[in-house]
């Protein structure tokens, strides 16, 4: 029989990779695995400083909100400083915030609860929205101070109040923004440092999730005991910071 | 207007698993082949690099490796009386693009389905009587016995490599293994992969009660393999990062790492990428397919002529291809006429969460492979009494925890607030010694008159084309299954030691936006006549002669465990068939 490993494999083969048009994706493969230097993929690491879709009153909003949300403890740092509304925002600025990947075509109306959201809004369109009317409707209830300016038992109040629905916001649905501001939260406290939020793995330490090891095979025997490694993210290690 | 490109042998809709299988058979016996696929080529070192595989907001949360619904979507609808509104953002289930197909994000479990899962109809009639089972179910016998595709899924485990204890080794019941399972010709490729502390601790438990637990099958390898192609596999370090992502490491069996390095040196092979097939072409009679036509990413249009058209494509779009070219008789579910778009299924799993006690327990979910656990299988299929219990069907139940992501492993007690300083403290003390496994109960969803798919009449694709509507809601039959496998599960966590244990089984209405595996079925179905399947028992439309549909779109209804041991299996049965009947003397291979 003809036997070969990869390695052979991939060193002996022809590659005939021809566009089919100028700027098309388009590919005919034949004659071996294409593969060509420099064309994956990286992530691009967020660079903390400044805000890319956020005006500076939203910023202020979405740092006490999520500040709220994950609030700090003596042992793990809170939402703000971990980096989650820098998470959101940097989401947003991208195919996140535009709804780039999902299904945009109308008619849009409201079915069941079964069929999921049908909102014609983007991500980004719906913090716009929803932040200004969150505004609004805290001056309205505690004398002219927006969110970001209320006492921490405020700030719980309003968030308790959008979670079960009986504060209203303006023309808009509260409780779908606070399930889209929760989420979100959540995905930059425990998401790769790489997105801008669980800064220095606080999200991680925290938990007891060692990050994005890749070999375990020393340790699956190792029943019921703490694992000891350093934490390590896509591009993050404990000595790279030091 | 559509160039039109040289004749081919064979055209195939479709690089996954089963677009890779039987282009690799017919180049093998010498044809001309090319394959059209949707998405892009797929590679580990470009595509899933060892550097950054690991990102589960990218993979998991972001679907980045997936079709996007901005691609191609569906609609849902419960019940025919609601209109269908389209699937914004993948919920209920994730379908795979690009070359691999979900070949390239599945978890690995390859199971083979039991005996009388292929004989599911006559042989629950003949157990129980024809009255016991609802008036609206739909099951029938697949037409293949579990003895005709033996040979196959052997040959696809030793494809793949796949891991596990045999349970039943040529009629001999083993020590370790599933002795429910059918009689096997020989043991797997490679043994069984270590297992956690969850994992063993769960057989121990189902073992006091009683059980007999095996470890799940895996395609994530225990040891280096070098498959009869020549290809070889490396050992699985249960990185965690297994379903939803690309395996950097060359251990998770797919297209990639077992068949594709050696068909594409084959010269009579050719793959276009990022081509998406439009329609099957027939000639004037309707009952021969001519070729296809494509458009390409720049929008060009091609005809691709071949004299064997193969649709390899997730069953979804098996089933839209078919309707969109005029192929078969669209489903009816007003008469129960028609094939295209009948019995499709899904799976029905549930679960219970285990909050163990943090000073006690660490079960570093993070340690583990894609099928990794163990399972047990008194109640799956049929290998318990139903008499008393007012349904048919079953599944597997395991702890088949796969990995310890933190944006997927989020469970706190029952109780605690969404947010603030008490869901932290939860979510830190709960984290390590919490038994959280989306799929334990993963179980069978039979087929009925109502739940079916056609084409959208409001909303389109890119192209302007019809999106498959999908039909669908939970029957009575999974609701009762779902809670008494759940209670099953539930009663082996409490023998493990959980302090507590939250149910969580499988109930009413389908909710599209949760998830319940991507394993959809049906609606093209095989069967024994062209009056209940729309393929025969080699795949083969009973309409078009020269058409083969491979995939779980042939399912008459779906069984209790992962299908793609079967959908392998089913594919070598076919390609087999092809080989050495269909090319020798082209024409329906089963005389209705």
């Amino acid at each position: 029989m003809y036997r070969m490993n990869r390695r052979q494999l991939l060193g002996s083969s022809a590659v005939a990779l021809l566009l089919m048009a100028p700027a098309a994706h388009a590919a005919i493969v034949r004659g071996g695995l294409p593969w060509k230097p420099g064309s994956a993929d990286p992530p691009t690491p967020v660079m903390p400083g400044g805000w890319h879709y956020f005006t500076p009153q939203e910023a202020a909003t979405v740092e006490a909100f999520v500040d709220r949300l994950i609030p700090p403890d003596p042992e793990t740092p809170g939402g703000k400083e971990t980096g989650c509304a820098v998470f959101i925002d940097r989401q947003l600025a991208g195919p996140y915030g535009r709804n780039e990947s999902l299904y945009m075509m109308g008619p849009f109306q409201q079915g069941t609860k079964q069929q999921g959201p049908q909102s014609s809004l983007t991500a980004a369109q719906h913090y716009r929205k929803a932040l200004a009317a969150l505004d609004d409707a805290c001056r309205n209830k505690y004398g002219g101070k927006g969110f970001a300016d209320l006492s921490d038992d405020q700030k719980d109040e309003v968030i308790a109040g959008l979670e079960n629905g009986s504060l209203k916001l303006d023309g808009f649905d509260g409780q779908s923004f606070f399930t889209l501001i929760l989420t979100d939260t959540r995905n930059g406290f425990l998401a790769d440092p790489i997105y801008g939020g669980n800064k220095d793995m606080a999200a991680w330490k925290m938990i007891g999730f060692p990050g994005t090891h890749y070999d375990y095979r020393d340790w699956i025997d190792r029943h019921n005991e703490r694992v000891t490694l350093p934490t390590v993210g896509i591009a993050s290690h404990p000595s790279w910071s030091q | 207007m559509a160039r039109r490109l040289p004749r081919k042998d064979a055209v195939i809709i479709g690089l996954g698993w089963t677009g890779s299988i039987l282009a690799h058979t017919l180049c093998d016996a010498g044809l001309d082949v090319v394959a059209i696929e949707r998405g892009p080529w797929r590679d580990t070192a470009t595509d899933f690099p060892i550097s950054y595989a690991q990102d589960e907001l990218r993979y998991r949360l972001q679907h980045e490796l997936f079709l996007r619904p901005a691609q191609m979507s569906v609609t849902f609808r419960n019940n025919a009386n609601q209109t269908a509104l389209p699937v914004r953002n993948w919920g209920a289930f994730m379908l795979g693009n690009g070359v691999g197909g979900g070949g390239v994000h599945w978890n690995a479990e390859t199971f083979r389905f039991l005996p009388t899962d292929f004989i599911a109809r006559s042989h629950l009639t003949q157990r129980y009587g024809e009255k016991f089972l609802p008036e609206d179910m739909t099951i029938q016998d697949w037409g293949v016995t579990y003895d005709n595709l033996e040979p196959h899924y052997d040959q696809f485990e030793h494809l793949c490599g796949t891991s596990g204890t045999a349970g039943n080794l040529q009629g001999k019941i083993q020590d370790g293994g599933n002795p429910f399972e059918g009689a096997r010709s020989r043991p797997y490729p490679t043994p069984a992969q270590k297992q956690g502390y969850g994992h063993t601790l769960f057989a121990e438990a189902a073992k006091q009660l009683g059980y007999k637990p095996y470890p799940q099958p895996s395609g994530n390898l225990s040891q280096s393999y070098t498959n009869p192609l020549g290809v070889t596999l490396g050992q699985c370090t249960f990185c965690g990062f297994c379903e939803w992502f690309g395996c950097a490491n060359y251990s998770k069996a797919t297209p990639q790492t077992t068949i594709l390095p050696v068909l594409l040196r084959n010269p009579n092979f050719e793959a276009r990428t990022e081509c998406e097939v439009m329609r099957i072409n027939l000639d004037n009679t309707g009952k021969r397919a001519t070729g296809v036509t494509y458009v390409n990413s720049s929008g060009e249009e091609f005809e691709q002529p071949a004299d064997l058209v193969l649709l390899c494509a997730f069953q979804l779009f098996n089933v839209q291809l078919l309707l969109l070219s005029g192929i078969g008789t669209p489903y009816d579910p007003q008469t129960g006429k028609g094939q295209i778009g009948r019995n499709f299924t899904h799976q029905t799993i549930s679960t219970a969460v285990g909050f163990f006690d943090k000073d006690k327990y660490n079960f570093n979910p993070f340690i583990a492979s894609g099928s990794i656990g163990f399972c047990i299988d008194e109640f799956n299929g049929d290998n318990f009494d139903h008499s008393q219990l007012g349904f048919v069907g079953g599944g597997y139940i395991g702890q088949v925890r796969t990995n310890g992501r933190p944006l997927e492993s989020m469970a706190v007690p029952p109780g605690t607030p969404a947010w603030g300083a008490k869901w932290k403290e939860a979510l830190r003390d709960n984290y390590l010694s919490s038994v959280i496994c989306g799929a334990a109960c993963h179980a069978s969803f039979y087929s009925y008159r109502d739940v079916y798919l056609d084409l959208d009449p409001t909303y389109k694709d890119r192209f302007g084309r019809p999106l498959m509507r999908i039909t669908i809601d939970l029957h009575e039959n999974e609701i009762k299954m779902s809670a008494f496998l759940t209670d099953k599960y539930a009663e082996i966590l409490q023998q493990m030691g959980a302090k507590q244990v939250v149910k969580q089984p499988r109930k009413g209405p389908y909710d599209v936006t949760d998830y319940q595996t991507s394993h959809l079925c049906g609606g093209a179905i095989m069967g024994e006549n062209p009056g209940n399947s729309a393929l025969n028992r080699y795949l083969q439309s009973w309409d078009v002669p020269n058409l083969f549909v491979q995939g779980a779109t042939a399912f008459p209804q779906n069984a209790g465990y992962n299908p793609t041991g079967t959908v392998g299996a089913l594919a070598f049965w076919s390609a087999k068939a092809i080989r050495t009947q269909y090319l020798k003397n082209p024409g329906p291979l089963v005389h209705a």
